[in-house]
């Protein structure tokens, strides 16, 4: 073999290799394509090319690579596969004929270069097509020149193809990702309309279970507690008293304290609501259980299960205080709403007996951040009311009782 | 004309110009054929007239590197400047003389002979007898 021969050759091999890694080894795409276009280029010694994706959606070539053909690369070229350069293959199968595809496209593309165009096919699909000026040595390409190109194609080809599938893969991962959005906004709609018809049950607490709601997110978050679970914690807040669905209307509505026999009725609601919310698959963990331990106390006398501190979890603790905050702070038919000196009291004597301390002062934090306008927007100021929380003793008595529960300091602490 | 000298260039006098030199390296590839088309674009860019392109040492040049040396001549063709590859392998001339890419710059044995071919063309013609 002449040297000139196999300096040829060894040229093409060592292309196929740079092909190879550049391929393999670059993740951005454009950049990608980029070199590979190099690589035909130098491969051959050509002054001016480009390589084109061909978007079956929308019918066009769109450039992603070109070389020697000024600083942009070419506008997109509308295309579409006419029914010419398609043939039927002896297996029955649709397949487009090569030659018929690149008179096509010569014909769609008469202002660029096109010495050589080689349209990418990969599994019977135009993926893209390379196009190739003259050559540096302005000899015509041979035979050896066409299948060169036409191999270096192939990886380029297939190249496009994946990256294809890539994208297809992100818009079906993108779609899915909506669907999943639209379908939890669907399930928040429906536990709001379930909490708007646990409210209805009771005509002097409408709003409760949603008050319930936003104050167990609102704690939750001032836990540190992330999206996900804050989430989680205020749909069990508005369906902690689900259970109440399965109590006799008169009995929650009775406008004077009720008996024995139908407190005993009315405390069946946190099982209730457990057996309710138990068979439904919720996004988040534990939703039933909060509902079945929102009347639970840390030293063990609530109801039904008479759990003691760390047996109840932390989330059916933040909604055992937001229901007991709201009860605390809206009116009811048999008594008005406690002034706030009055909350902080209760707060105070209950702490370690009915409340967890640590939830305790997430609350407060949570108040005495809103008070000093260290948050925007101020849901607590807004869902208390107009004055509630205007008293200038407020942030004093708030600190003061952080403090106090910060430094372990509870009544039921000094009671052992 | 005052010109700023960067690493691995060089400024010499010219009739007409003046030519830079950029040096190539031991293997032209992907990474060092984008700092040469880099280091060429801002000579051209900066005024120069010549760009003389010194191989010596270079080892390999692979289908990327003939490519972006390519767009480098595509350059200067286009800022009406000319350019000369010096010190280059028998194996790299061989290379370039089947590519085509002898057909567009002037080859050189040295940095040195290629001044004298870039003044012999900046030189006036000599006057026609009648």
């Amino acid at each position: 073999m002449p040297d000139s021969r196999m300096t040829k050759v060894l040229h093409a091999f060592a292309a196929l290799a740079d092909l190879g890694e550049e391929i393999a080894e670059t993740s951005d795409f454009e950049e990608m394509v980029s070199s590979a276009l190099h690589v035909v280029l130098g491969a051959l010694g050509i002054r001016r090319g480009a390589v084109a994706e061909y978007d079956a959606r929308l019918s066009l070539f769109r450039f992603v690579a070109s070389r020697g053909l000024g600083e942009a690369h070419p506008p997109d070229v509308a295309f579409t596969c006419d029914e010419a350069a398609t043939h039927r293959s002896g297996d029955g199968q649709l397949r487009l004929d090569a030659s018929a595809l690149e008179k096509e496209i010569r014909a769609a593309l008469p202002d660029l270069p096109a010495e050589s165009v080689m349209p990418l096919v990969v599994r019977g699909e135009l993926v893209g097509v390379i196009l190739l000026g003259a050559k540096a040595s302005d000899e015509a390409f041979n035979a050896e020149d066409h299948e060169l190109v036409r191999t270096l194609g192939r990886h380029i080809g297939v190249g496009l193809h994946n990256h294809r599938l890539l994208r297809e893969l992100e818009h079906r991962a993108e779609e899915n990702r909506r669907l999943y959005d639209d379908l939890r906004a669907i399930y928040q709609d429906t536990v709001r309309a379930f909490a708007a018809a646990i409210d209805c049950k009771d005509k002097y607490t409408q709003g409760h279970s949603e008050r319930v709601g936003k104050y167990s997110e609102i704690i939750a978050r001032e836990l540190g507690w992330g999206d996900q679970e804050v989430e989680g914690i205020a749909v069990a807040g508005y369906l902690h008293d689900i259970g109440k669905l399965v109590v006799d209307r008169d009995i929650i509505n009775a406008p004077y304290k009720i008996d024995a026999k139908q407190s005993s009725e009315l405390n069946r609601h946190p099982a209730a609501g457990y057996e309710i919310l138990r068979p439904i698959n919720h996004p988040y963990a534990d939703i039933p259980l909060m509902a079945r331990y929102h009347h639970e106390r840390i030293d063990g006398r609530g109801y039904p299960d008479g759990l003691k501190g760390d047996q109840i979890p932390l989330g059916a603790k933040i909604v055992t205080l937001a229901d007991s905050f709201d009860a605390m702070t809206t009116d009811r038919p048999y008594k008005r709403r406690r002034a706030f000196a009055e909350v902080i009291e209760d707060f105070r004597f209950n702490s370690g007996k009915q409340f967890a301390p640590e939830v305790v002062i997430a609350l407060c934090r949570a108040i005495l951040k809103e008070v000093n306008g260290q948050v925007r927007p101020r849901q607590i100021v807004k869902l208390l009311g107009k004055g509630y929380l205007e008293s200038e003793r407020v942030p004093a008595m708030l600190e003061e009782l952080i403090v106090e529960l910060e430094a372990g300091d509870t009544l039921a602490a000094r009671h052992g | 004309m005052t010109q700023p000298n960067h690493a691995h260039t060089a400024l010499n006098p010219l009739s007409d110009g003046e030519v830079a030199v950029v040096f190539a390296g031991d293997y032209v590839n992907k990474l060092s054929g984008q700092r040469i088309e880099r280091e060429c674009r801002l000579k051209l860019e900066s005024g120069y007239r010549a760009l003389v392109i010194n191989f010596k040492g270079t080892e390999l040049v692979n289908s990327i590197g003939v490519s972006i040396l390519l767009g480098v001549i595509d350059i200067a063709e286009q800022k009406e400047a000319r350019v000369v590859f010096t010190n280059v392998n028998r194996h790299t001339v061989e290379l370039f003389e089947l590519l085509g890419l002898t057909r567009h710059v002037a080859m050189a044995e040295s940095d040195d002979a290629a001044l004298a071919t870039l003044s012999e063309f900046a030189a006036p013609s000599p006057p026609q007898g009648h």
